[in-house]
């Protein structure tokens, strides 16, 4: 593991500033600002409801925030034209939670498909691209599967191996672990490691496996209910006194203080009532 | 409290129309910015480097015409047979029989051929693109296209919607063929009237603009399909029960859709 210091003489490559983002009337994340240095692991904590997919989805350009900015390899990607933003997601790859690869193609179809779109290359140079990414996921020979004959770890590993198909300067991984056993879990964590370390990549990990997270990541950005409740190093998360961190490293669960009288609205239903006259 | 309470369920109600409301109109403007989005990647796709891939309009095309062309042929035939029976029952009521070809010929073109195939069309491959897109989003496929910079109109609807405007009014004039030689071999028998001497009334009947009125209608047909069931799919929530929802909900939509546009549409044209 190596923990790099957050200096700023670093390269950064994301820079997100005062972000504020709203799912209709409902304020998910309120004024969060992190940034994500070269070659780094960012690692993006939090749990159900907490904002992180949120988080995710305006760093990938999915959603337009409420206010703030997001910087990506330094331009603000809140503000792009529909061809700039093309022209920056050749430059990002995408691990998706479920892994997203297009159940009608081939394992190798799914991985060539930005090749085919982007670029002019042939198909034998294209095949053998999506050969060496199956290598480097270890995945060899499992290109001519269709992604329903993979196991769950297997389709995480393909779905790795399309988002880097284009060498992307920074990686974004859902959940990469969620849903898979251990051995296949920590099998996956050494592939995040070995990626930024043989392609330099800087690679933002949001997940809520504690575990997997202090393995990874170079830094920890602990969100809650939509606010970043910490940003630093995993030491400095270990040493972090305040209580909901300290409820969320040993995996207890929040205190959570009860109104009598609320309470009892709710159960009788008055409080929604209440909602529809106003 | 009993008053409360029925004031409470109005209310309930009245905010129930107004969500549907709202919904609706959303679901109006999704529908007209897909088709306009459409063709604006058809046209300008190519000098953006993303062009509408013709290979993919290929396949859409084979499996929404070519995959569908013996059930529309079977359908076509039962109701050229069908109204060839109950025209030759009706017209025998005035005596004029032979006069059966006219109304066969001028039914089968301007209404029943291009309505059963967008019924059919609808049913079949409406229903699955909504199916298919539904999976898709529910699956992360979309956002998948998206941030790998592939525009999912230009990749999932463009295609479909330009080859459903191709194979809804070739199939339309698949089954006016088949719906009016089944008649005639009906008519053959019942009449006593010969295949070519049928022909060539059903030819002296039937005008440019019966024909027009039948493919220009399906054309609208087409598109009617392929954006009720995209917009079907891309609203589903809620996982694979969410995609049976959309895909009912898809033929449902694009059924009445077609009949009420085909009633709009004699109404504004034959007027």
């Amino acid at each position: 593991m190596s923990n790099l210091p957050a200096s700023a003489a670093r390269d950064t490559v994301i820079e997100v500033e005062n972000l504020v983002t709203h799912y209709g009337a409902r304020l998910i994340l309120k004024d969060v600002s992190l940034e994500v240095y070269q070659g780094e692991i960012l690692v993006v904590m939090g749990g159900s409801g907490s904002g992180k997919s949120t988080l995710m989805r305006h760093l990938l350009g999915l959603e337009r925030p409420t206010s703030g900015c997001i910087r990506l390899l330094g331009r603000d990607i809140t503000r792009m034209s529909h061809g700039e933003l093309v022209d920056m997601r050749k430059r990002i790859g995408v691990a998706f939670q479920t892994g997203a690869l297009f159940s009608s193609m081939t394992v190798a179809e799914n991985i060539m498909l930005p090749l085919f779109e982007h670029t002019d290359l042939d198909t034998k140079t294209m095949e053998i691209m999506a050969r060496i990414k199956l290598e480097v996921v270890n995945l060899p020979g499992f290109g001519h599967l269709m992604p329903a004959e993979l196991s769950g770890g297997m389709v995480k590993r393909a779905a790795f191996a399309r988002a880097i198909i284009m060498d992307p300067q920074i990686l974004f991984c859902d959940e990469p672990s969620a849903g898979l056993d251990p051995v296949v879990s920590a099998a996956l964590d050494e592939l995040i490691l070995r990626l930024r370390d043989a392609m330099s990549m800087s690679i933002v990990v949001v997940t809520h496996e504690l575990e997997s997270a202090f393995k990874i990541a170079d830094r920890i950005a602990v969100l809650d209910e939509g606010q970043l409740l910490f940003l630093g190093s995993v030491d400095a998360l270990r040493r972090e006194s305040n209580p909901r961190i300290q409820n969320l490293l040993n995996r207890r669960a929040d205190e959570t203080t009860v109104d009598a009288d609320e309470y009892l609205r709710r159960l009788t239903g008055e409080d929604l009532r209440d909602r529809v006259a106003r | 409290m009993a008053v409360k309470q029925t004031r409470g369920s109005i209310l309930d109600a009245a905010e129930g129309v107004g969500r549907k409301t709202v919904r609706g109109v959303e679901e109006f403007g999704l529908a007209g910015a897909l088709v306009a989005q459409s063709f604006y990647w058809l046209v300008a796709g190519p000098r953006q480097r993303q062009p509408v891939r013709l290979g993919a309009i290929f396949a859409e095309a084979r499996e929404i015409g070519i995959n569908a062309l013996l059930i529309v042929g079977v359908l076509a035939a039962t109701i050229g047979v069908m109204l060839a029976i109950q025209g030759i029952f009706t017209l025998r009521i005035f005596g004029a029989e032979s006069r059966v070809v006219f109304g066969l010929a001028k039914s089968m073109t301007r209404e029943f051929a291009p309505l059963i195939t967008g019924i059919l069309v609808a049913g079949r491959s409406g229903s699955a693109l909504a199916a298919r897109i539904g999976t898709m989003k529910i699956n992360q496929e979309l956002d998948a296209l998206s941030v790998t910079g592939i525009n999912p109109v230009r990749y999932l609807v463009a295609p479909a919607l330009i080859a459903m405007m191709i194979m809804v009014p070739a199939l339309t004039f698949f089954s006016e063929l088949v719906g009016l030689l089944a008649a005639g071999v009906y008519v053959n028998l019942e009449l006593d009237i010969g295949m070519r001497a049928y022909w060539s009334q059903v030819l002296d009947s039937v005008t440019i603009d019966d024909l027009a009125h039948g493919l220009g209608k399906s054309v609208i047909f087409a598109v009617l399909i392929a954006i009720v069931g995209v917009v079907n799919g891309a609203s589903v929530t809620g996982g694979a029960e969410g995609v049976g929802r959309a895909t009912t909900r898809s033929v449902v939509h694009a059924i009445s859709a077609i009949i009420i546009t085909d009633m709009l549409f004699a109404f504004v044209v034959t007027r």
